[in-house]
């Protein structure tokens, strides 16, 4: 299918065949690790872009509010970019640690499974 | 020209000797790396992706060396120094881009591709038309980020040697270039990948130097150093507010929403990030590799704020402008002040952090230079002017030959690029890859219904708006600060496209899949559903 070989030499597996791989997404096993896996990453990556968009907004729109002083020097505006960056942090490790107990048991089940051709 | 800047000047080409040394041994020891690595490359999978043998961490490091240009180094500290808190969003758009690609791309893209952006694009498409889209647009946006380096490298240059000549300027343009048409041709993926590692611990640690300094010159007191910052500025506490460089009117307003999507959208849409993916051997560590990525990248942009508003609060800002018009040169001018403008201290830093930039610029270049020389040889060349039937060893030699022409390319170009401030080229590049590359890697991996047309469609209609768009705003004409200022054919009044090509391109892949009537390849997407989620084959 592929139109191109790839070099034996690097590349032992055989890849299953199309008819495997559409039993397979077909499979309740494979629906379970889509939508858990979508259901993560989809409304994960919506929230993160509208919580971004917000902040550019924020410092378009409402500049009494992003010029308000906390403390010192420091104002809404410094504070909310910060919390962008934790944000982001948390979200890379919140997304890991989901992949590591949710995802990856079920995707090395069926890979094993399909490469060792049972 | 003020007094401070020729002196720092005249203190700069005093110590070119010192300058000179530390870029050259720099220049050795890669070179070194190259040659050692180009021994160890012997087959595809090492020139494009370095045998599959790096680890997760190994990785994250040379994605971060790869993605922290001289726009993150020198073009952020400058807006920040320049224009205030405008200049932040730049860091903030770069860093949380990339929860898109751990979130979407960076595992399915390992998983199913090969050595090329392209490889996942054309995975269930007609190959030839495909390929020949990806390559096309791997090599543009890869273009336009390397104007930003060659930029980047002759600003420092005529700052640090005191060389003001074009001609000067541009004979270390074509140095630079010289040197990445060796790293790639000779060191691959492999020698490219260790370069990238030495130079993001390079930069790190000078940065790290850095901050620690300006902090200690504001005994650690945060809002000291922003309140020098705001007064020195002679802006006052606006330059702590959004709004200086972008909030005048209600288009410089809008240019700033455009470029915050084409930032947040860019990354996961850049070939040469995507192409390090397939340096680890699992998808696992292709996650790990984005995690460490997140962390050394955020932490930083972080240190580049203490940067821009440490040289706001300790230079003036007419010095900062005399030395560049775009405020590129704002963290190596800081450097020198830091260690004291007349005193060999000064100096010293001043060649440590100006050496740290040239590596900064060499291994990105390094990394871009082999994106898009890998797609000129594995899509075009092999898949679309061979059909296929092209052997590794005349697939290796185009790619080479490849490299050899997009580095003469970009010499030129970069000479005529050497004014414009580097991170807004960079968000140019970011803006051309989210609205070509970002709408079909996320429908080809996501829907089902998602055809050929739509990807040719979504691909070169986001290209040709996204640069057809910057071809006619202000960065190119009209304005004292374009690349050709003597000259007006500006109509668009954004300097980024993204508002508008971003959804152009989202949306022509729609109406290309649903007008051109082709059936989806079921049983293809099937493999590449399956095999993107689980790896089943990934070699």
């Amino acid at each position: 299918m592929a139109t191109e070989t790839p070099p034996p030499s690097k590349s032992p597996v055989q890849l299953p065949s199309t008819e495997e791989f559409e039993a397979v997404q077909e499979s309740a096993e494979f629906g379970e690790l889509r939508r858990s896996y979508r259901s993560f990453a989809f409304p994960l990556t919506v929230g993160f872009i509208a919580w971004y968009l917000l902040y550019v907004l924020l410092s378009n729109y409402a500049d009494d509010f992003m010029g308000t002083k906390l403390f010192g020097n420091v104002n809404v505006a410094l504070v909310l970019g910060l919390a962008q960056f934790l944000t982001t942090f948390l979200i890379a490790w919140w997304y890991s640690r989901h992949a590591a107990a949710q995802l990856d048991p079920k995707a090395e089940a069926i890979k094993s499974r399909m490469e060792g051709g049972e | 020209m003020s007094p401070a800047i020729t002196l720092a000047a005249g203190e700069a080409s005093e110590h070119r000797t010192l300058i000179i040394t530390l870029f050259a041994v720099f220049v050795a020891a890669t070179l070194v790396i190259t040659v050692w690595a180009g021994r160890q490359t012997k087959d595809a999978a090492d020139f494009y992706a370095g045998g599959r043998q790096f680890t997760g961490f190994q990785n994250g490091l040379a994605v971060s060396g790869d993605y922290m240009s001289a726009a993150s180094f020198l073009g952020i500290a400058g807006a920040i120094a320049l224009f205030g808190y405008d200049g932040f969003l730049y860091s903030i758009g770069f860093l949380v881009a990339w929860l898109v690609a751990l979130l979407l791309v960076a595992e399915p893209l390992r998983n199913s591709g090969r050595y090329t952006m392209g490889d996942v694009l054309a995975y269930r498409m007609r190959q030839r038309p495909v390929r020949t889209a990806a390559g096309t647009s791997t090599i543009v946006v890869s273009i336009f980020y390397l104007l930003a380096q060659m930029a980047g490298a002759g600003v420092l240059v005529s700052l640090l040697l005191g060389i003001t000549s074009d001609g000067g300027k541009i004979g270390i343009v074509a140095l630079v270039g010289v040197l990445m048409i060796v790293y790639v041709t000779i060191g691959g993926m492999k020698g490219t990948t260790w370069v990238q590692m030495v130079k993001a611990v390079l930069l790190i640690a000078g940065a790290l130097l850095l901050t620690f300094l300006v902090l200690l010159k504001f005994d650690f007191n945060v809002s000291d150093l922003l309140g020098s910052a705001a007064d020195n500025s002679g802006k006052g506490a606006a330059f702590l507010e959004p709004g200086l460089k972008y909030g005048a009117t209600g288009t410089t307003k809008l240019d700033f929403i455009s470029l915050g999507i084409a930032l947040v959208l860019g990354t996961a849409g850049l070939p040469h990030i995507l192409i390090r993916f397939y340096t680890v051997p699992t998808a696992k560590a292709a996650r790990k590799s984005v995690i460490w990525a997140i962390g050394l990248i955020g932490a930083f942009y972080l240190m580049t704020l203490a940067l821009g508003f440490g040289a706001a609060a300790l230079i003036k800002p007419d010095e900062i402008i005399a030395s560049n018009k775009a405020g590129n040169t704002a963290a190596p001018l800081l450097a020198l002040h830091l260690g004291g403008v007349d005193s060999n201290w000064g100096a010293i830093l001043l060649a440590t952090i100006s050496a740290v930039a040239f590596a900064t610029i060499l291994a990105v270049v390094a990394g871009l230079t082999l994106a898009s020389s890998s797609s000129f040889a594995h899509d075009i060349y092999a898949n679309v002017i061979k059909r296929g039937q092209a052997t590794e060893k005349q697939e290796l030699g185009a790619a080479r030959w490849a490299t050899v022409g997009i580095g003469a390319v970009s010499i030129v170009l970069g000479a005529l690029a050497r004014d414009l401030n580097v991170a807004g080229l960079v968000a140019l590049a970011f803006a051309v890859a989210a609205s070509a590359n970002l709408p079909t890697i996320l429908y080809s991996l996501f829907w089902k219904r998602f055809t050929t047309g739509g990807a040719l469609w979504s691909i070169y209609g986001g290209l040709v708006t996204a640069v057809g768009l910057v071809l006619f705003s202000p960065v190119v004409s009209g304005k004292e600060t374009s690349m050709f200022p003597d000259v007006d054919f500006h109509w668009f009044p954004l300097e980024n496209p993204g508002i508008i090509s971003i959804p152009v391109g989202f949306l022509l892949g729609v109406l290309g899949t649903y007008l051109s009537k082709e059936e989806p390849d079921k049983g293809k997407y099937a493999e590449l559903e399956v095999r993107s989620l689980t790896g089943t084959g990934a070699h």
